[in-house]
Formats: structure tokens, C-alpha cells, sequence
């Protein structure tokens, strides 16, 4: 982030930033964590700034909580190009990179009306297998078919 | 490759056997129809359980009679009046019928669904068709019947005709011949019933090329094996998109009158009206015989499956 950016919003002393998010899906992130701030949790959201990177993003953080990795792989589903820094007494004690996880369990439904994880969706749990990272594309267990990364983000959003 | 490769496992999907692994089978079945004096009761202890969750006439009786042939009891699952109707879910069925039974012939409308069988039933599932995606023994039966009656399955020209898009014997037999080395693989269908992307990525990436051609006149004397599909009804999402193509395609003794010499025609049947009756008579008709193949198929397989000891 750069120096103006950062004062858009102060700094935070221990937690998670998370930078280069899409444009526009910085809500979609909140709620693939579990909606934190519902918990009371400190969370600041800054939209639509100009990245040269992107041409605009969206940006969070996230006070006094740190992503697990398995978190910061669901985060990888719908914010493919995000960057994750951990803050420890304001300053970045680490950082971690979204990279798609190779199965996805539960988190994606099947777009196959006739595919047996939707039909039987009550008693399996649906399996997805990455088949690409850029352009993210997930494959069912059951019966084969993609799920794009546009429907994915669907379905995340 | 021995019987052992066989032994206890499922059979999901034809992608998952080895070419000499279906020689294996193919030798058994010719065994079977060629000397059946020497059949023995294989399986007397063995119980066999069909649990059928859509129509079918062939796959679920030819599994019955190889069953029985080979000794074995059969079960026979009628989801119409079972706790199926009162919303008992599949993982649930298939707990009980694996406490029943020693393998399970099964065929439900939902793609995954053998799969899912599998992940859940400690004994051997054996997929008699799911959804639009898998029918294993079907395709093994059909490419028996090609080197059967052909002699070889290598170097021949192939056309598949009709519904590719939810035809699953049509793919099955695709990713089967994939274990083999085609000539020529011709696919004929009106725009709407070509194949699906995942099975046209997967046909790729098995490496079987074909050609989409626009009718069956520019390929038919050049083709050994027609390979018919019904289109399949059932299937269509959208009611209007099956009126749209229904009788988009038909063969007839006039069309057959170019076919190449010894070719023959193949149809996984039922046939509603695109293989007209007079072609019954023709000597590329094989289609008869190719359903009663299922049999020695399907005792070859059930009894490698469940290691029989027939020698």
C-alpha cells in the first residue's frame, strides 16, 4: 500500500491486512470469513482505489485477527490476486500469498442440475478440484463439469 | 495383467481399465460364449444385488441372467417401492444393500452417483449408467462386439451418430476407444448433441482425435463400425429442445446403400425412430447380437470382479 492510501484508514497494530482485492469484492471477502465485524471485530474496508496493478481494488483490514492459511485459501477462490500481511505491533510480521487451494470441500455447489452432490445435496459433501489457477477453474468430483471463475465468484459473492 | 486386476474392485468408468485389462475380459467372455458347456456355478455363494433407479431392460436383465448362469442369487432393488419413495437418500440405500449383498449393479439419473457408491459401499459397485456421464459395461460390451465380430478393434474407421451430448453410451464408447489405436473417428449430430465441453476436453486429453462431420452420407462408405444413439429424451433440461432435433437423423436401407463392405451397425437400443425395422434384415445389422453379447460380457466381469475360480 502506498504511504496515501494508508491514510485512508489508520494503522492497525496487530491483525490482517488484505491488499489487492478486486474491485468490488471486498464484502464477498468479509463473508467468506465469517462476516467478522458481527463478532464485534474492528474491520475497515477501503474501496476502489487506484492500483496501477489492477486499476482499482479494494482493500481490508482486520483488526486482531490473523487468517489462517486455510482461510487465506478460501480467500484464493474469489480474490485469486490478493495479497495477505499479518501485522504484529504495527508492523508486517509476515505475509502470505492466495493461492487457489488444490480441493475445495463444501465451500462450491455444482452448476449440473443432474450432478449427485446437487441431487443429493443433503447427504454429500460436494468436492472440487482445481483444474487452473489463471483462469480459476474448479472440476466436481461427481461429474466432471468446470465451475469458471465468473461462477464462482457467484456463488462467493 | 492377470485376473487380479479385476479382483474386488469397481468398475466406474471404462477410463479407469488398461487395454490388456480388457482383453482379459473380452478372452473371458469369448470362453463363455464358445464353450458353455464348461460354464461353472462360479459364484453359487455369491449374492448379486441390481438396484436399478431408472428404466432399463438390457443392462439390468443381462446382468441377472449372467448372475444366475454363474450360480449367484440375485436381488433386485425396485426403488418404486422401496424406502427410495419415502426420500431415503442414496449414501443411506446403497449402507443397506452393501450389508445384502456381495456386489452392487446400480444405475441412477445423477451423474457421480456409482462414484458416490463407491466412496460409501465396502463391497464392489458396478456402474450400469449414471446421468449423461458413465456406462462402463455398456462400452465394453460394444467394443467385444467390434472385435468380435470384426476381428479387431485397431485401424478401424468409426462413426458415432446422434445424440454425443447425453448419450452416455456414446461417450463411454468414445473413452474406450481411446484404449485402443481408431483409424478414422467420425462424429455425426445436429449442432445441439455434440459433445459436452468436459468430455470434449477429456477426449483430448486421452488423446482419441475425431472429426465432427455434418452428415453421415459424406462418411459412410468410408466407416466400418456405425455406431447408433438414441436421443436420449430423458435428458434434455428444456422439453422444446428435444422437439427442436427429434428425427433430425434416421437410418434407413437407402442410407446404407454406400456403406463400405462388412461394415456393421452398432445401437446400444432401446430404438425409438431412428433406426428403421427394415435394417433388421440387412447383414450390417449387429445390433441384436451386441445385446445379447451383454451376457458373456457381464459373466466375464462378474466373475473377475468377484473372483470366480472357473478354471
Amino acid at each position: 500500500m502506498s504511504e496515501k492510501e494508508t491514510m485512508l484508514v489508520q494503522k492497525i497494530s496487530d491483525g490482517t491486512v488484505i491488499d489487492h482485492i478486486a474491485a468490488g469484492k471486498a464484502l464477498s471477502v468479509l463473508r467468506l470469513l465469517g462476516n467478522p465485524q458481527d463478532r464485534g471485530v474492528t474491520v475497515a474496508l477501503v474501496a476502489n482505489v487506484v492500483s496501477s496493478k489492477m486499476g482499482k481494488k479494494d482493500i481490508l483490514k482486520v483488526e486482531g485477527v490473523e487468517l489462517t492459511d486455510d482461510q487465506v485459501q478460501k480467500l484464493a477462490l474469489i480474490a485469486p490476486l490478493a495479497s495477505v500481511n499479518i501485522i504484529r505491533s504495527f508492523r508486517v510480521w509476515g505475509k502470505k500469498n492466495a493461492v487457489p487451494p488444490k480441493t475445495v470441500l463444501g465451500v462450491l455447489g455444482c452448476t449440473g442440475a443432474t450432478c449427485v452432490s446437487v441431487r443429493e445435496k443433503d447427504s454429500v459433501t460436494s468436492i472440487f478440484s482445481l483444474v487452473s489457477s489463471s483462469p480459476l477453474v474448479y472440476r466436481c468430483k461427481y461429474c466432471g463439469r468446470d465451475l469458471t471463475e465468473q461462477e464462482i465468484a457467484a456463488q462467493l459473492a | 495383467m492377470g485376473r487380479d486386476a479385476w479382483s474386488g474392485r469397481d468398475v466406474l468408468s471404462i477410463l479407469d481399465f488398461s487395454r490388456p485389462t480388457l482383453e482379459l475380459l473380452f478372452d473371458e467372455a469369448n470362453s463363455f460364449l464358445d464353450r458353455p458347456h464348461l460354464v461353472k456355478q462360479s459364484l453359487r455363494d455369491k449374492i448379486v444385488t441390481t438396484a436399478f433407479f431408472e428404466p432399463s431392460t438390457r443392462t439390468r436383465l443381462s446382468f441377472g441372467s449372467a448372475a444366475l448362469k454363474l450360480g449367484a442369487k440375485v436381488l433386485d432393488l425396485s426403488p418404486d417401492v422401496s424406502s427410495v419413495l419415502k426420500g431415503e437418500s442414496l449414501p443411506d440405500t446403497i449402507r443397506m444393500l452393501d450389508g445384502y449383498s456381495d456386489i452392487i449393479v446400480m444405475r441412477h439419473p445423477s451423474e457421480g452417483a456409482a462414484l458416490l457408491a463407491s466412496e460409501v459401499a465396502s463391497v464392489p459397485i458396478i456402474n450400469g449408467g449414471d446421468g449423461s456421464q458413465h456406462h462402463p459395461t455398456q462400452a465394453m460390451l460394444d467394443l467385444f462386439t467390434v472385435k468380435r465380430l470384426k476381428g479387431e478393434i485397431d485401424g478401424l474407421n468409426y462413426v458415432v451418430l446422434g445424440d454425443i451430448r447425453y448419450a452416455r453410451s456414446a461417450t463411454s464408447f468414445l473413452y474406450g476407444l481411446s484404449k485402443y489405436k481408431p483409424g478414422t473417428v467420425h462424429l455425426v449430430s445436429p449442432e445441439s448433441l455434440r459433445p459436452r465441453n468436459e468430455v470434449k476436453d477429456k477426449l483430448k486429453q486421452i488423446g482419441l482425435k475425431t472429426e465432427e462431420q455434418d452428415d453421415l452420407e459424406s462418411v459412410i462408405a468410408d466407416v466400418d463400425v456405425i455406431y447408433m444413439t438414441r436421443i436420449q429424451k430423458e435428458r434434455f433440461p428444456d422439453p422444446n429442445e428435444y422437439e427442436k432435433v427429434k428425427g433430425s437423423y434416421r437410418i434407413t436401407k437407402s442410407s446404407l446403400a454406400n456403406a463400405k463392405k462388412g461394415s456393421i451397425v452398432l445401437h446400444a437400443l432401446p430404438r425409438t425412430n431412428e433406426l428403421a425395422y427394415e435394417v433388421d434384415s440387412l447383414p450390417n445389422a449387429a445390433y441384436m447380437k451386441q445385446a445379447r453379447f451383454g451376457v458373456p460380457v457381464r459373466m466375464s466381469l462378474l466373475d473377475l470382479v468377484m473372483g470366480g475360480n472357473r478354471r
